[in-house]
């Protein structure tokens, strides 16, 4: 075992703090994002007396979890976040919801105040685990110093297994100091959760019987898939290639199927692509993986895919039958359960109607060829959609890791970069953080120091955790900022259009900042691309140059975000760049939301 | 290639939500064991008022000292698709052991408990013991001018004892919600 500090060689007797800092090198941690104040100052202490735990000092404690969050996404592991009492606990919330509604596995330990002043309205004093209980997967506060190294094992567990997730562990501050014998906990297991993770072998019949019976399915697939892991993914396509099933994924699961695989249809949902919102619609047999039916994929549930059987794997009970009653609900973790399904299909020597699937590929092959995504780049203005396309060309080859905020480029990203692998693609699905993509890209910079790491950005959102540029040029981190600077909060400009009558309320980006010079200020790069002349050489320059780098790509102002599906509206009645309205549909018209 | 502008009606859709439309409601009685640790009860109560479900009563108290469990019943309404999202919810709990859903898993037996407060004189008086006679409810106190009732059963029948009572003096009720378990020999 570890000897922190080096003392105590015989009876492990620490103090809270030591046995924190203790179980966490047991469990593997290597960073923690976090931000000091009085009632972790203790932890502080230690981290500053041990060497095998690096501290990321962030500009902001949303910073720290969302950083935690693109630190688990890129690799698989559960990101460790420490902040102080009161406010730092509630800067925090902002990044556990959105840890807890995109299932990634955050644990953050946050300071209180002593045992004896809880409840008593003590400076920084705030009901962390009362305001935390509807944004986490499980809390704690730690009332007895022994039983922290149980509680910070147990909270891994929670947070990793299952649907993974946010954990709280609130710890007074005087139980950071109070001493006791640290006991390495067993196993961590838990009494009363116990996620089921494989199917029955009756289900996977049943999966298999659907499938070979199904003359369109398609595969739609999500951020459980990522979740599961790498070998998740393999099975996903292992699974696709040997059906020829057509794969559509969420947004959460981009980079699970291969967006260079010629089964793939590319993402579906509000700003899908025409194939897949169409596919989805008028598929015989859908196998959803991992995903959640969430309303930006569904727009309208009694519309949605409405001659389908629906087949549905998910890790967590709940959210099957959610938003859409399926046929088939499955619990259990998607990368084994696609195994299953694998093996199954191989021993019964399954497949498809041969000719059935023929017709389907055709079918899609008509829908492909609206070529949904066409834009024309031939002004002397960038296009953003073009600035998405050549940032995805001109970085094919380095295996880049993209971060976003949230907005039309959001969406942009989504449609224009290709991601070939999982944990390449971090952004906030569930939630809608604005100010994610820059501290996730720091996250994940921190986990690989020599990939390249861009987040891409709205000049709107990068200025709500921009204070982060500090975060990277202290630790050295050569994150890259590809700002789409449209001067409006893009979306919110584009629903004004499409629902308000085009009343701009308070959505032009007005006293904006010269990017270029902020960063500067910080000690970065700055680069300016204000023509689509420069728009290579710009994108080049960011690639070639060291450390952290800003991009002020300035892009049409008024464009949008295509094609788009509006809320209320079913799959088929999406929208095309170039059209008002492909239904004359009254009601619909009137259902954008 | 910009689209043409601001020609969508600007009216607010309505929200419609047809899985939640869909069905009729129904009325359930979910036992539900937990661990018995601090805070427990606010997160099943947290579920409920986050995610919009209706409580209509809900007991709790813990059942296995040694093993620090408690059983929560609670009484609850919605359509069958609001229902199974209640008892996943409530399962993907960290805290929550197991969850049973009484009304569907087989006939079980369902108690409230009430304590009944009547204030009267005479005629008033003697009718009020009468009906708590054959409703089988105790005086559990009495004064000159007053009894306080006790009274366990079905909740039907507590809420035809207490209209019963409200024509003989009723001053005040406090009531459980049920506690409820399933008939036979097996346990949950
Ligand atoms: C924290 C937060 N506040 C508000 C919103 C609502 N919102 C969604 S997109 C958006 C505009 C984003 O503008 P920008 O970053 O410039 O991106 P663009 O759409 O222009 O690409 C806003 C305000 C949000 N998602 N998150
Ligand atoms: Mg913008």
């Amino acid at each position: 075992m570890t000897d922190i500090g080096g003392k105590n060689k015989v009876a492990p007797k620490m103090n809270g703090a030591q046995m924190i800092l203790q179980a966490l090198t047991e469990l593997g941690v290597e960073v923690i994002f976090g931000y000091p104040g009085g009632a972790v100052l203790p932890i502080y202490d230690e981290i500053y007396r041990q060497d095998k735990i690096r501290h990321i000092l962030v500009r902001h404690e949303q910073a720290a979890v969302h950083a935690a969050e693109g630190y688990a996404r890129s690799t698989g592991k559960p990101g460790v976040v420490l902040v102080t009492s009161g406010p730092g606990a509630t800067n925090a919330v902002t990044g556990l919801t959105d840890a807890m509604l995109d299932s990634i596995p955050v644990i953050c330990l946050t300071g209180q105040v002593p045992r004896h002043l809880i409840g008593n309205d003590a400076f920084q004093e705030a009901d962390t685990v009362g305001i935390t209980r509807p944004c986490t997967k499980h809390n704690y506060l730690v009332k007895e110093t022994a039983l922290l190294p149980q509680v910070v094992y147990e909270a891994f567990y929670v947070a990793t297994t299952g649907r993974p997730g946010p954990v709280v562990i609130d710890i007074p501050k005087d139980v950071q100091v109070e001493q006791a014998v640290y006991k390495v906990p067993q196993k961590a297991e838990h009494r009363t959760y116990r996620p089921r993770t494989i199917a029955n072998e009756i289900e996977i019949e049943q999966i298999v019987e659907l499938l070979m019976s199904a003359k369109r399915p398609i595969i739609y697939s999500g951020g459980g898939v990522i979740n599961a892991g790498p070998e998740a993914s393999k099975a996903l396509t292992e699974l696709a290639h040997m059906t020829n099933i057509p794969v559509t994924s969420t947004l959460m699961g981009l980079g699970a199927f291969a967006d260079s695989d010629k089964q793939w249809l590319g993402m579906l949902g509000m700003h899908g692509t025409w194939e897949a919102n169409h596919a989805m619609h008028d598929c015989d047999v859908m196998l959803a993986v991992g995903a959640r039916f969430d309303d930006r994929i569904t727009s309208r549930v009694d519309k949605f895919s409405p001659n389908s059987t629906k087949i549905q794997i998910d890790i967590d009970l709940s959210s099957i039958n959610k938003n859409v009653q399926v046929d088939l609900g499955v619990v259990g973790d998607a990368g084994i359960v696609l195994k299953q399904i694998i093996a199954a299909w191989k021993a019964n020597k399954a497949s498809l109607n041969a000719a059935a699937m023929d017709q389907w590929w055709q079918q899609i092959d008509i829908w492909r060829a609206r070529d949904c995504l066409a834009y024309s780049q031939n002004s002397d203005v960038v296009m953003p959609q073009h600035s998405i396309k050549r940032l995805f060309e001109m970085t094919r080859g380095l295996d880049p890791i993209i971060a976003t905020e949230v907005g039309q480029h959001q969406m942009w990203a989504a449609q224009y970069f290709g991601f070939d692998d999982p944990n390449r693609w971090l952004t906030s699905g569930g939630l809608g953080t604005m100010g994610y993509g820059l501290p996730a890209a720091i996250g994940a910079q921190i986990a690989f120091p020599d990939k390249l790491v861009i987040d891409i950005a709205g000049e709107a959102s990068i200025q709500m955790n921009i204070q982060e540029l500090g975060t990277a040029i202290q630790h050295r981190l050569p994150v890259k900022v590809f700002i789409l600077n449209n001067e409006y909060m893009g979306m919110v400009r584009q629903w004004q259009e499409l629902t308000f009558e085009g009343r701009y309320s308070s959505s032009y980006s007005d006293a904006l900042p010269d990017f270029v010079k902020l960063v500067e200020a910080y000690g970065g790069t700055g680069i300016r691309i204000s023509h689509i002349d420069e728009l290579d050489a710009g994108i080049q320059r960011m690639i070639d140059t060291p450390g952290l780098v800003v991009v002020d790509c300035q892009v049409a102002k008024l464009e949008n975000c295509f094609p788009m599906v509006p809320a209320g509206a079913a799959h088929n009645e999406m929208m095309l760049a170039g059209d008002i309205r492909k239904t004359a549909d009254d009601e619909i018209s009137q259902a954008v939301v | 290639m910009f689209m043409q502008r601001g020609t969508l009606t600007n009216k607010v859709y309505k929200e419609t939500d047809p899985m939640k439309e869909k069905g009729d409601i129904r009325t359930h009685t979910i036992s539900v064991i937990v661990d018995n640790e601090a805070g427990v009860l606010a997160r099943v109560i947290g579920l409920f008022s986050g995610r919009g479900y209706n409580i209509e009563s809900l007991t709790v108290a813990q059942v296995e000292s040694d093993e620090h469990r408690s059983r929560i019943t609670v009484v609850t309404t919605g359509t069958l698709m609001v229902i199974e999202q209640i008892k996943a919810q409530l399962d993907r709990l960290v805290a929550v052991d197991r969850v049973a859903d009484l009304t569907i898993e087989g006939p079980y037996v369902a108690r409230d408990l009430a304590l009944v407060k009547v204030s009267g004189i005479g005629e008033m008086r003697v009718e009020a013991m009468r009906v708590a006679d054959v409703f089988r409810a105790r005086a559990v106190d009495s004064s000159l001018s007053s009894f306080i009732f006790e009274l366990t059963g079905a909740a039907d029948k507590i809420d035809a004892f207490i209209e019963q009572m409200k024509g003989l003096g009723l001053v005040e009720v406090a009531r459980t919600g049920a506690v409820a378990l399933s008939r036979g020999s097996d346990g949950l």
